[in-house]
């Protein structure tokens, strides 16, 4: 005779008791699971969907991006930086600044580490007689755009004119008849002409393109360039000419910028609102997320308790009403010379036994229901993904456990039952 | 032989000055007064008296279950009550067997697993020996063709049988009965008393409370209880009687 086969042989005569225990657990465990499975699988269907949205965002954006890149490299510049002291009125009006700036502000600029222009392109600008041809023209000097020194090399906008050379706008080389190649005569000077430009149906058409000292040297500005052109970034605000202002003032303050409107400006600022858009949705929904998250672990950090607790009082009830059953029987093995640790033990392993059984069907339980009820409580989260192995291996082992802790006090009553007691209310 | 032998130099209870009290919401009870006796190995006494009378008390004192409030017992030539509760249960399990008026079987346990649960103080595996020895007593006493049987398929007399052979399945000195007969017919009684007599003749001592004549006439010797106090006991008469043969 030993200790399991009384226990054993106890339970197979009080099953009731015992199965209403096991249930008890069961019921504990599954509840347990679920709750957890619950809060972990719309946790992570919440982690796919802001995933998803993020991807989706930056693909999007990426989209964009390069729409916009193609379309702003077709308009061209569309930033002006000039000389702090020009009227700007008399810019919109003639379209060039007559007052002058140090042609070192490009390189200034370019050797520092601006970030919000690029593609700089010191110019000398003015409109002047052609005396030998009688003609008006737009005079443009260029050498080339500066290379920001912090950013890796783009493709320039717009070629470098070599010395010696003139580029001509489309009314100007038509109605001369000019052809590239030809040699001409500007100022008294002479020049080949580089590059015939096609029709724009702009002020470019009736523009002479020179290059830069060339130019000065001809206007008598030695140095001197009246505006830097520029491309803007696609800044992440949409005050992006208050951006571009405030970073030039740091640099070159004795200047002053403008922009041109364009429709590729009005796509980066509707792409621009879309990403911010777009990001105030996955911040919500993050936001959202963790909201929801910490509010479903303040629900079962109550539910969890309370079940736990419940069913803690359950199994001790449960495990009382059995004490008082064997009330005799504890007396008379007390009085056979049985200890009180064999009692103890013979009520704590029942306990422990309905504990693994409990746990091993609650977890059956909930491997055999959550399938059917995926897609309706676990938000259609494979179950591998919402619990691992040790979560099944805590509740195999916590539940025993929490059985036994709740026996404890009825288990110990039992054990420390006088016989002489029970024997004298036989 | 399968009952053991009080040491010979020891009597197997020895009891001087016994003083029980209890309190109870009628004021207190002197249950047992001044009690003093001895029992031998070999002795079968009888103690009787009216209901409420002490018997229980006494017995249940005399079987290290219920600590004197005055005096001195010793069994088998110890005083159970200088060890502590565990270390009684251990001298309990070691030389005193108990037989209760209501068997006390244990109902989920089969007969042979009811006589074998004394054997649960070793906390061991199942012992062979005492298998063997339980197999044997259950034999001895005619139900050995009924060792896997439940205590509620079994007759009464049955039923006591069991609890005979578990109260002497450790070979104790000394059994303790606490009304073996009173829920048994003539027949059965005869048997039970007859075991207990035997017990006794191979070397152990029994003392049975009982309040049925013809237990009392099984007994060797008798004591006689009222209100706590032993008015009369023929032990002596019959220690004298085994010393003068």
């Amino acid at each position: 005779m030993n200790l399991s086969r009384l226990v054993t042989r106890e339970i197979s005569h009080r099953k009731t008791n015992f199965f209403l225990t096991l249930a008890g657990v069961a019921l504990a465990v599954t509840c347990v699971l679920a709750t957890l499975a619950a809060m972990r699988s719309y946790d992570l269907n919440s982690d796919r969907i802001i995933a998803k949205m993020e991807a989706d965002t930056q693909q999007e954006m990426k989209q964009l991006e390069d729409d916009i890149r193609k379309t702003m490299k077709g308009l061209g510049f569309n930033i002006y930086i000039f000389p702090k002291d020009q009227d700007m009125s008399e810019v919109y009006d003639q379209g060039y600044a007559s007052k002058t700036m140090p042609e070192e502000y490009a390189t200034t600029l370019a050797n520092s580490k601006i970030v919000t222009v690029n593609h700089l392109l010191p110019s000398l600008t003015q409109k002047l007689e052609w005396p030998e041809k009688k003609r008006t023209v737009i005079l443009i000097g260029v050498r080339g755009e500066v290379p920001l020194a912090h950013r890796d090399p783009k493709s320039p906008l717009i070629d470098p004119v070599k010395k010696g050379d003139l580029v001509l706008g489309y009314e100007l080389h038509r109605s001369l008849d000019l052809k590239e190649g030809d040699e001409l005569v500007f100022k008294g000077k002479k020049f080949k002409l580089g590059k015939a430009y096609p029709e724009r149906g702009t002020k470019d058409d009736i523009t002479m393109w020179m290059n830069l000292s060339e130019c000065q040297e001809l206007l008598g500005k030695q140095g001197q360039i009246n505006a830097i052109q520029a491309l803007e970034c696609n800044c992440a605000t949409l005050d992006r000419l208050g951006e571009i202002r405030a970073e030039l003032m740091q640099i070159l303050p004795d200047t002053q910028i403008t922009e041109t409107g364009s429709t590729a400006l009005a796509r980066a600022e509707s792409r621009t609102k879309a990403k911010a858009t777009a990001e105030k949705q996955i911040a919500a929904a993050k936001s959202h997320r963790t909201q929801s998250s910490a509010e479903r672990e303040k629900f079962a950090g109550i539910l969890l308790p309370i079940v736990l607790l419940f069913a803690m009082v359950w199994i001790a009830m449960l495990s009382l009403m059995n004490v008082r059953e064997r009330v005799m029987e504890i007396g008379v093995l007390r009085a056979i010379g049985v200890g009180s640790k064999i009692i103890l033990s013979a009520f704590l392993s029942r306990a422990v036994l309905a504990g693994l059984l409990g746990a091993i069907a609650g977890v059956t339980a909930f491997v055999i229901t959550y399938p059917l009820l995926k897609e309706r409580f676990f938000q259609g989260v494979a179950m591998g993904d919402v619990l691992a192995g040790s979560d099944w291996l805590v509740a195999l082992v916590a539940a025993p456990v929490l059985a036994a802790v709740s026996a404890w006090l009825p288990s110990l009553m039992a054990a420390q039952k006088d016989p002489a007691d029970v024997l004298r209310h036989d | 032989m399968y009952y053991a032998m009080t040491e010979a130099r020891h009597p197997a209870v020895k009891a001087r000055g016994l003083h029980k009290r209890f309190v109870t919401a009628e004021g207190e009870v002197h249950a047992v007064n001044d009690v003093s006796f001895e029992v031998q190995a070999g002795d079968f006494v009888a103690l009787h008296g009216p209901s409420g009378c002490g018997k229980s008390t006494l017995l249940l004192m005399t079987g290290a279950l219920l600590s004197p409030g005055e005096g001195i017992i010793e069994i088998a030539g110890k005083n159970p009550y200088e060890l502590n509760a565990e270390g009684r249960a251990t001298f309990r399990a070691a030389h005193v067997g108990f037989v209760f008026q209501q068997f006390h079987l244990i109902p989920y346990l089969d007969v042979l697993d009811n006589v074998l649960v004394g054997d649960l103080v070793s906390q061991s595996v199942d012992d062979v020996s005492m298998r063997e020895r339980a197999h044997d007593l259950l034999e001895k006493f005619n139900i050995g063709h009924r060792l896997h049987h439940v205590p509620s398929k079994l007759s009464i007399g049955e039923q006591q049988r069991v609890a005979l052979a578990r109260a002497l399945l450790r070979a104790p000195e000394l059994v303790l009965a606490d009304e073996p007969t009173g829920n048994l017919d003539p027949e059965n009684s005869e048997i039970i008393l007859q075991h207990l007599a035997d017990f006794a003749d191979e070397g152990g001592a029994v003392i049975m409370v009982t309040h049925d004549d013809r237990a009392r006439a099984a007994a060797k010797s008798s004591m006689h209880l009222d209100a706590g106090r032993l008015l009369e006991s023929d032990q002596g008469e019959s220690d004298k009687e085994e010393g003068d043969s």
